[in-house]
């Protein structure tokens, strides 16, 4: 059973990653594969679930549960995951799947591995949970011996299926219990609405410590914004108080998998690697030739990133008004 | 305000190097809960799991202003996942005979889950509200601002409750000379399995008590990729792999 999260009635596309992965291990083990589903007039969203690989959604579709409701989720999924007994129950490792997923652990009385990047099945029919531990230097091997097995799953490793409209699959609506909501969240509009997060972006710069002071990340946001893509940062730079955590790339912030990927100034700890080496196209810039983040670029630059960025950034933007002038010349 | 509780995880931070040092995240959490008593009254009290060593943390958390530290220190609790670590946490509280408000680090530097504090609501049947940056308000229920995903949030939750707070919460003050002189006098509670029989299983406690199991340990592969260099003068350089990304189709 995997658990869908929504947020203003959009599942969160980390769910289709956890049914390409559940499908995967159900078929494996011979079971069905189901998802859970809160919020409010959901019934599109819960058939898209099955197109995505669910056998089976569990919808629970009230008004009071649109937005997210820790203690009214909690006991419904509580109640479902004690009726139906999966053998294992997955979470998105995001801000809501991190909040939820312990409390239902400790529910029912059942262990939760964080943070997974890796699930397998043993001989046995055992769940393996992998992750990053101690900076990601190592990955821990972690089975449980209670039921469910649970675990959450990084957003952005695991593989979703193709959407398939043939699949076939039930959409259930268990009973419900709603409680006056003891911790309630509202959106507080901000002067800027949020931009597009690192970890969705389809083009991430990523500054590290080659960078020399704080006022050169100015050079990258320009070479970001040539791209059309967003800025990232390595752990030094949150450190110093350069960068915000929310642009963190690596194992204690963002997995990225974007079309491309430009590290500039990073040399490429194993804390770091862990959070990109799966960018279909990755560039690094560096003046050290034997930096690591070399060891997973397709495209290796050794160079002082002061001489490369600037001219880059201008490249981009001159090919791009090409592109547009062509266009205006075609229609 | 009766009393504010406060939780540092700082032993299980520091399970092989020397001195137990207070998980930084924790001292947002400890400055959080001084903040409110200064305001409303009450008392902070900081609870910790962790080894022996870990006194040196707590004493810390009194040289910046907790009123009271306890360490809960047993063999009995030594191995434990979140599960254990959140249910013994759990049981001092109830020990203790509950708390107006709980509130923890975001997460650990080691661990790195962020469960304990979610787990540890769980099992005292209160809500709880992760991701706090910044607390706004204190009656009956807490206000405070958290951040989810996809922006900012404001959190109305009824007390008693549970927060976990983030590195961007109330920069923590500092420990004062005379604090920290009487801090590093005072002789550090210190509870064991004994201590919680009556309000705890302890075959919840520790590794035994643990659903979750280490197996095994890898060191990960790097996989290498066919790294083409770029080589020649800054030009030339950014000439060539401007090519090879439009060719790619990769912008």
């Amino acid at each position: 059973m995997i658990f869908a999260e929504q947020t203003g009635g959009t599942v969160h596309p980390v769910a289709n990653e956890l049914l390409g992965k559940g499908r995967e291990i159900a078929d494996a083990l011979g079971v069905e594969l189901s998802a859970v589903l809160c919020g409010s007039c959901m019934e599109q969203d819960a058939q898209e679930l099955i197109y995505r690989g669910a056998d089976k959604v569990y919808l629970f579709d009230n008004e009071a549960l649109a937005a997210f409701d820790i203690m009214n989720y909690r006991a419904n999924i509580v109640a479902l995951v004690q009726e139906v007994n999966p053998d294992i129950f997955l979470l998105g490792a995001t801000p809501i799947g991190r909040s939820l997923g312990p409390r239902l652990a400790a529910a029912l009385g059942t262990g939760l591995t964080a943070d997974c990047t890796s699930l397998e099945v043993d001989e046995q029919g055992h769940l393996v949970q992998i992750r990053p531990a101690f900076s990601g230097n190592i990955l821990a091997h972690i089975k449980t011996e209670t039921r469910p097995q649970m675990a959450t799953v990084r957003y952005k490793i695991m593989q979703g299926l193709p959407r398939n409209v043939e699949r076939q699959g039930a959409i259930v609506r268990p009973n419900l219990v709603i409680d006056e909501p003891l911790a309630k969240l509202s959106r507080v509009p901000t002067d800027i609405e949020k931009q597009l997060g690192v970890s969705e972006a389809e083009i991430v710069v990523c500054g590290g410590r080659g960078l020399k002071k704080p006022e050169d990340i100015r050079m990258l946001s320009d070479f970001a914004d040539a791209l059309g893509g967003v800025l990232g940062c390595s752990k030094p730079l949150v450190d110093l108080g350069w960068m915000d955590k929310e642009h963190l790339v690596g194992f204690s912030g963002n997995t990225v998998r974007p079309r491309v990927y430009f590290a500039v100034g990073v040399s490429g700890s194993s804390q770091h690697l862990i959070g990109m080496r799966t960018s279909e196209k990755i560039v690094a810039i560096n003046s050290d030739p034997t930096a690591d983040i070399f060891e997973v670029a397709d495209y290796c630059i050794v160079g002082d990133l002061y001489e490369i960025v600037p001219r880059l950034t201008a490249a981009i933007r001159e090919s791009r008004e090409r592109d547009e002038t062509a266009d205006f010349v075609c229609s | 305000m009766e009393r504010v509780k406060f939780d540092t995880v700082a032993g299980r931070v520091d399970r092989s190097s020397a001195a137990g040092v207070v998980n930084p995240v924790d001292l947002h959490a400890l400055e959080m809960a001084l903040r409110i008593r200064d305001e409303h009254g009450g008392e902070v009290i900081v609870l910790s799991m962790g080894p022996q060593q870990a006194d040196s943390a707590l004493k810390e958390c009194l040289a910046r202003g907790a009123d009271r530290v306890i360490l809960l220190a047993d063999k009995a609790f030594a191995g434990a996942d979140t599960w254990a670590t959140s249910y013994t946490l759990a049981s001092a509280v109830k020990k203790l005979g509950g708390c107006d408000l709980f509130i923890c680090g975001e997460k650990t530097v080691d661990g790195d889950t962020g469960q304990v504090g979610p787990e540890t609501a769980e099992w005292l049947g209160i809500p709880h509200v992760n991701y706090v940056r910044e607390f706004v308000s204190i009656d009956d229920q807490l206000k405070a601002l958290c951040d989810m995903s996809d922006g900012l949030y404001l959190a109305e939750v009824k007390l008693p409750a549970l927060v976990t707070v983030t590195r961007k919460a109330h920069r923590p003050r500092y420990a004062t000379p005379q604090r920290i002189f009487a801090a590093v006098e005072a002789n550090i509670e210190k509870w064991g399995a004994a201590e919680l029989a009556d309000v705890a299983n302890s075959d919840n406690f520790g590794l035994r008590g643990s659903p979750t199991r280490l197996t095994k340990v890898v060191v990960p592969p790097v996989e290498g990729r066919k790294g083409e260099k770029l080589i020649g003068s800054p030009d030339d350089v950014v000439a060539t792999l401007v090519e090879r990304l439009e060719t790619g189709g990769v912008l």
